[in-house]
């Protein structure tokens, strides 16, 4: 216990020290953020659930929807903002600028989880491949559907407000920097308090076998419908994040980016280990850190690498790094090993 | 919002005979998948991929002034290896596994075909021209590209062609049989590996050859695969696995809907409301069966 306090508390001082010491790489140090967000929340469904989600891209699109228009419709009127596109008629204060990021934050976070709230009776009945094709095609007729309405912006975007001048040049990366840094930490804390009470369990029952976890009384619904809320509240709160960060929104590439986001989620948390806590953590790490040297060197060929990747991690690495550290040294996970157990089987393959 | 629809009766008329002649080109697609679902037991997100595949080599034979409708016979050859080739690469390895792992193989796969396609052959929107012409119906009120027919006939002609080969050949009866029990199947002599790749060359062949009719009546793109997937995986589930009349009707059922709905939503919400139908249809699916105490599995 003591340890991992010390490990926490040398993480939080990093975390909060990073953008200072790596002044270059504030906004790659913000998406790696957001990105660990979105692999943690998605192991809530994926690892401990069972339940293969392509569709938290839903939340996530809603939420930098959400954020973006709160931010401008507070002070101005939306319709004529997004009509002007680039060229800016209008210029938030600082104060407004702050005060909108912060109510669109708000919004952004509680309006997806009320949605995953209410579709998640239809969705969450539906199992194994028919959760997660349904899933698919909620996240990309999310994006059709949201590339076609007008007020925020249909085929062309939305600009996102730009950040006022204040605080000098580096204020703007070391503001979202902080706000991301500040929600994965909000998102680490919430899920770790969960998954040290009966709450997880009752997930892992649901994944070995639901019916049976019915049978001994579990209302197995209203724990998968919490545990999508929970993924919900966070996946909507890194999109408003990400929008405001990214400074511009199309509905299908940047939004409900199904090939993109809604892939690297599932991948970053099979790469680290689904069902861990620390394994989407460092599947995330790991896979941003591929991920930016991919794209800066072979730019073009990034989604063959990340066909290839998905299909090399699947077939042979499900069970992801902290599978594979489990399976190496038992020990450090709280297993105990019967030595000459171990012997048999390894014979017997 | 457009409510032509209604007051020119005519505009049903074009509607309902579009849908179907295009519906009975998501048939042959979702015959394919339905194939290799209920053999191999796997969802292939890639299935449309194959498609506009089979769609460029189409193409090229039309740019390179063969006539694109040769397309037909030379597609379902060529992607017949791609799918024996895509399933000693992959597929085997996944078969019997966990179904999620095989979708999100087959995912991978979409995104990689996907890109290639884009290296390959450019990021434009191209089609293969027949110059077969159109058929005027009712007094010129009624237009239908001949191309349309030809896809629909040609399909269907390979449809029915297909049914009597898994009714009266070898290879088709070991195929029924490893669908029907694997197990079983190998104790009695049926190479399973051997049939299981037939099947995915058969499933990619339809999809070359429904891609060759693609790219003479439709468009063709690189990223225009996933629809195509999500079309046929809906209409498998809506008929049921191994139910050939149900995938036809329910593919022109789903070819009508989406000509009404880019008549009356407008062009630009055609997919997604392909999409929300998706969803719908397994959402109300869930319901009724949650009546009885079952489950989608």
């Amino acid at each position: 216990m003591k340890k991992n306090l010390i490990l926490y508390a040398s993480i939080l001082v990093f975390g909060l020290a990073a953008p200072f010491i790596f002044p270059a790489f504030k906004v790659q140090l913000s998406i790696l953020c957001v990105l660990i967000i979105l692999a943690v929340t998605w192991n809530i469904q994926g690892g401990e659930m069972g339940y293969n989600s392509f569709g938290n891209i839903l939340f996530y699109g809603l939420g930098m929807y959400l954020c973006a228009s709160v931010q401008v419709g507070m002070f101005f009127p939306l319709a004529e903002w997004t009509e002007s596109g680039g060229e800016k008629t209008f210029v938030h204060t600082p104060a407004q600028f702050f005060q909108g990021m912060a109510a669109g934050l708000v919004v952004a976070a509680v309006v997806p989880t009320i949605v995953a709230g209410l579709i998640g009776y239809s969705i969450l009945g539906l199992r194994g491949h028919y959760f997660a094709i349904c899933t698919l095609g909620l996240g990309v007729a999310a994006g059709e559907i949201s590339g076609g309405i007008e007020i925020i912006g249909a085929g062309q975007g939305f600009t996102t407000p730009p950040f006022p001048n204040v605080g000098g040049l580096e204020a703007r990366g070391e503001f979202f920097y902080f706000c991301s840094f500040f929600a994965l930490v909000l998102a680490f804390i919430t899920i770790r308090a969960i998954y040290s009470t009966r709450f997880k369990l009752i997930l892992n029952a649901i994944r070995d076998n639901e019916d049976k976890a019915e049978a001994m009384g579990i209302e197995t619904m209203k724990y998968k419908i919490i545990g999508w809320m929970v993924s919900a509240f966070f996946c909507g709160l890194a999109g408003g994040i990400m929008g405001g960060l990214v400074g511009y929104i199309d509905s299908t590439d940047v939004a409900f980016d199904g090939r993109e986001m809604g892939v690297f989620m599932v991948l970053m948390a099979i790469l680290g280990g689904k069902g861990t806590l620390w394994g989407p953590i460092i599947g995330a790490t790991v896979f941003h850190i591929f991920k930016e040297g991919f794209w800066t060197f072979f730019l073009g060929w990034q989604y063959v690498a990340l066909g290839v990747l998905i299909v090399v991690i699947v077939i042979y690495f499900p069970e992801g790094i902290m599978g594979w550290l489990r399976e190496k040294y038992p020990e450090r996970f709280g297993e105990v090993v019967d030595e000459a157990d171990r012997k048999a089987q390894v014979e017997l393959k | 919002m457009d409510f032509m629809v209604f007051q020119y009766p005519m505009i049903t008329v074009q509607a309902c005979l579009d849908g179907i002649l295009l519906g009975v080109l998501f048939a042959l697609i979702a015959y394919g998948m339905a194939l290799q679902w209920g053999v191999m037991n796997i969802i292939n997100i890639a299935q449309g991929d194959l498609v506009i595949l089979g769609g460029y080599i189409a193409y090229f034979m039309y740019l390179y002034g063969i006539h694109p409708a040769w397309g037909v016979i030379v597609s379902p050859f060529i992607m017949y290896f791609v799918g024996v080739g895509i399933y000693k690469l992959v597929i085997n390895k996944v078969v019997d596994r966990d179904l999620f792992i095989s979708i999100l193989a087959t995912f991978g796969i979409s995104i990689l075909f996907m890109q290639l396609m884009n290296f390959a052959f450019g990021a434009d929107v191209v089609l293969a021209n027949s110059g077969y012409g159109t058929t005027f119906l009712f007094d010129s009120n009624v237009v239908l590209p001949n191309s349309k027919i030809f896809s629909a006939v040609v399909s269907i002609a390979f449809a029915i062609c297909l049914v009597i080969y898994m009714k009266k050949s070898k290879l088709g009866r070991a195929i029924r049989a490893t669908a029907q029990n694997a197990r079983a199947a190998k104790i009695l002599g049926v190479d399973t590996e051997k049939v299981y790749a037939a099947t995915f060359g058969i499933n990619a062949a339809l999809c070359g050859v429904a891609g060759a009719l693609i790219s003479i009546t439709f468009t063709i793109h690189p990223y225009m695969g996933l629809p195509y997937t999500i079309r046929s995986f809906m209409i498998v589930i809506v008929a049921g696995l191994g139910n050939l009349p149900g995938v036809a009707m329910s593919g022109m059922g789903l070819g009508v809907f989406e000509e009404f709905a880019d008549y009356i939503l407008g062009t630009e919400f055609r997919i997604g409301s392909v999409f929300l139908l998706l969803v719908l249809i397994l959402v109300y699916r869930r319901f009724k069966l949650s009546r009885k105490r079952e489950y989608l599995k």
